[in-house]
Order: C-alpha cells, then structure tokens, then sequence
C-alpha cells in the first residue's frame, strides 16, 4: 500500500499554503478582449490577479466577432471593445448592465515601416507614391481601419491608391503585412509598435488627431459579478491607466 | 441583394477556382500516374505530403505563404533579385495557394482512378505493340475517365470554398483578391446580414450542385464498367 502523503509534505504544505492565500470569494472572470488590446490586458491581468486573488481568463477576438458571439449568449463577464458602436448596440439591447460602460483607452494610429528613413515625419511618403502596397485594417469593421480610410480620405488619397491597399482582417494582420516585408508600409497600432520594441527600428509618422475621429475604445459589464465589476474598477484606477499608457494608447480625460 | 463588389467578388473566385483546376490537373496527373504505378520503397512520403493540406489548418499554409512570398521571404528575395516582384496580395499568389491547398483533392481521385486500371489492359495493349505514351492516352486516360471528372470537380469546389489561405495572402483588395469567401466574412463582420444571406446561398447551392454532379456521375459511370 503506498501511501499518497509519504515525501509530499513540501506539496503540501504549498498547496495548503496557497490555499490559505486565496479569497474564499476568488471568482473566475471571462472577458472577451478585443485583439489590438491584448498585450496590454496580459499586463493588467497579472496586477489584478495579484491584487484581487480572481482568476481572469483572456478571449482574444475582433469585436465584431465577440459582438455576434454575446448576441447569441456568450458566457462573457465583461467586454473590451475596440471601439464604442459595438457596446453602445449592446446597451441598447439591454445585454450590458446599465451605467457599466466607458472609454477605457483611446488609440492612436501610426503609418510604419520597418525601413528606416521610409517614412517621412510629415507623411508625404504617401503623396509621394513610391510603394507597391500599403496595409491598413479592414475600414468596413476594423476601427483602426476605419481611421486610416479617414486620413487617407482627408489626405484626398483614398480613391487614387485603391489596388494599392491591402485590408487586414484586423490591425494585427496589417501590422503582419508591413511586418513580414509583403506591405511597403501600413497603418498600424502605436500598442503595436509599443508591444515588440520595434519602435526604434523602422520610421514611422504618428497621424495628427485632426485627421481622424479619435479611437475610442470602450468596455461594459455583460452580467452582475462582484469580480467584474472590481476588474473594470482596477482598469480606471491609477495602477490600471499606468498599463494602458505604457502601452502606447492614450487615456481618456477624466 | 447582391451589390457589384460581391458580382466581382463571384466572378473573381470563379476565375481562380477554374486556373487552379487546370493548372492541378496539368500537372496532377503524371504526380498521380506514378504514385499509382510506382514501387518506389518510400512512396508514402509523397503521398503524406500531398494529402498534408487535408489536415493542416489553411491558416498554416496561408502564414508560411506569406512569410515566404514576401520580400524579406527567401522566394519573395529571389523574385526581386531576378527583377520580379512578390507574389503576395496578386491574383497569381492566390493561385500558388490555391494549387497547394486542393491539391490532394485532385491527385488522390486520379491515383485511386489510374491503380484501378490496373496493370492488365497497358500489358495487354503493349503485345499489341502500343507504345507506352499511346497506352497512357489511349487505354489508361479514357479508362480513368470517372476519376478526372472527380478530381475536376472536387478540386473546383474546393477552391471555392478556401478561406483561410487567402485571407493570409489575398489582401482583400476589391477585383483583385477579394473573393466570395472574404466578401461574405466582411459582410458578417460588418453586420450586413442581408448581403451575407445572399453569398452564403449562392455558395450552398454551387457546392451542392457540384457534388450532386459527382455523384450521379460515379453512379452512371459504375453501372457503365463490367
């Protein structure tokens, strides 16, 4: 007969340990995160797991995708959106808890290439048209996408350069487009840039606000938990808008 | 119901499927002429690595396309060094993917098609004093006739209905890489369920035409055979 405690009492001894650490009231949170927010979010779910003792389990997705998934009872907690339509269609059809919603991040949109001296501080490398392709999100769902058409289009570039832009699905497959040489050059996620460090390497142009609606990005509580709403607390506390600007977005005003 | 980029969209997916189709059965059939005839110790190999696009996610091949097509790719960089440019995000990429993914598709009906044959009618063919390329064409061609009508079918079908590899490749750019399947995401995507009603029953209905195509065409072929 072996018996199952002999040697493990170091195990044990963890296990009991952990135990005694973890709330009685430790819940589990699923929260349908929009792509481009996903680096961030493995920061933030580090801090408040440590800080609240619930466990938070990621659902990466665009957020047409999750919008469609909620709509047919998707078992989410809470919703980071990219952008605000999606949540404020949901508002309307009751399936978010009133008062729950708001901009959580706002973000910005870079033109980057990973050639250095490609792009110019002014942009003009569009005017110019010295390139075969230029990526961009998909402007029919993807916010980021859809700023880029806003630029393009104030620019008055945007009917000339059709066959030259290539849609991503998202901001994350454009950014792969520029990444991996096959798009000259593309509007990507400043988070994005951020995310890698390849912000040193390459040349980029940070489009001035004025050319576009800004990206607001916004988040809602799906279903009534104690952890859900303590999660959306911790995104607008101190510690939660030091995450979101460390990673390139910018923080709405207060 | 149907707006004019989706038109384009049909017809561009029609265009690919159909180059796709030939180009497979050009060069599908010698591929599957001697993996039915050979007794080439390590011919599994060759068959594992034609019917690898049955079980690999597209996405997979669609990203390894893309990493190599492109201009920091080692094909991408071989084109432009001999004054091409990548293949990426153009009609001709999209036919590479294409070719690759229905490949097995295409060659498996026409191997199982030419080892039905069997040995028997070439050896006999061959007293008689054929010539090895007049027994292929005129005895093992007509004989594995069924299998290529299969092979044609399955292989078109296929390339209709591919999704992942072009979304990795393609670009979506309108007339040119857009075809029916990307057309119908963005329009889930963007909540146009209308439009993507329409697509989706356009795509139903060719793909089950097709089949429905293929198998009364086996049933008429088998009650033909002794």
């Amino acid at each position: 007969m072996v018996n199952p405690f002999k040697n493990s009492n170091p195990h044990w001894a963890a296990v009991i340990f952990c135990l005694f650490l973890a709330r009685a009231d430790a819940e589990e949170l699923q929260v349908a995160v929009a792509s481009n927010f996903i680096s961030a979010m493995g920061s933030m779910v580090v801090e408040f797991e440590a800080v609240s003792g619930h466990r938070v389990r990621v659902i990466p997705g665009s957020t047409g995708k999750h919008f469609a998934q909620i709509m047919q009872g998707a078992p989410y907690d809470v919703f980071l959106a990219a952008d605000v339509r999606r949540p404020e269609e949901l508002e309307k059809r009751g399936m978010v808890l009133l008062g729950s919603r708001f901009t959580y991040a706002v973000g910005k949109l870079v033109l980057w290439s990973p050639r250095p001296g490609f792009v110019d501080a002014e942009g003009a490398v569009l005017k110019g048209g010295n390139f075969r392709f230029l990526a961009i999100a998909n402007p029919l769902h993807a916010p980021y996408g859809r700023a880029a058409r806003e630029i393009l289009q104030a620019m008055d570039l945007w009917g000339n350069l059709t066959g030259r832009i290539v849609r991503g699905e998202n901001i994350s497959q454009a950014f792969q487009y520029v990444k991996s040489g096959n798009a000259d050059l593309g509007f990507v996620a400043r988070s994005q840039l951020h995310d890698l460090g390849v912000a040193s390497k390459g040349s980029q142009w940070e489009a001035p606000h004025r050319l576009y609606a800004p990206i607001l990005q916004q988040a809602a509580l799906l279903k009534e938990k104690v952890s859900g709403r303590e999660f959306l607390a911790f995104i607008r506390s101190e510690a939660g808008l030091k995450i979101i600007c460390s990673y390139g977005y910018d923080v709405p005003d207060p | 119901m149907l707006s004019a980029s989706d038109l384009t969209a049909l017809g561009l997916t029609l265009r690919l499927a159909l180059v796709s189709t030939l180009i497979l059965l050009v060069t599908g059939t010698p591929l599957a002429w001697w993996l039915a005839r050979t007794r080439w110790r390590y011919k599994f190999l060759l068959e594992a690595v034609v019917a690898l696009p049955l079980v690999l996610p597209p996405t997979v091949l669609g990203f390894y396309l893309l990493v190599v097509l492109g201009s920091r790719g080692p094909l991408g960089s071989l084109m432009e060094w001999l004054g091409g440019r990548s293949l990426a995000f153009t009609f001709s990429g999209l036919v590479i993917g294409s070719v690759i993914y229905s490949m097995p598709f295409v060659v498996q009906p026409l191997q199982n098609a030419f080892s039905a044959v069997g040995r028997r009618p070439l050896e006999v063919a061959a007293t008689l004093g054929a010539s090895p390329l007049d027994r292929f064409f005129t005895v093992a061609l007509p004989l594995a006739k069924p299998g290529f009508f299969t092979a044609a079918v399955l292989g078109f079908a296929h390339t209709v209905g591919e999704f992942g590899v072009v979304l990795m490749i393609g670009g979506n750019i309108p007339g040119k890489t857009q075809v029916v399947s990307i057309a119908l995401y963005d329009h889930v995507e963007a909540l146009q369920y209308g439009q993507a009603y329409a697509l989706s029953a356009i795509l139903l209905i060719i793909s089950f035409t097709l089949l429905v195509a293929v198998y009364a065409l086996n049933r008429r072929f088998q009650g033909v055979q002794p």
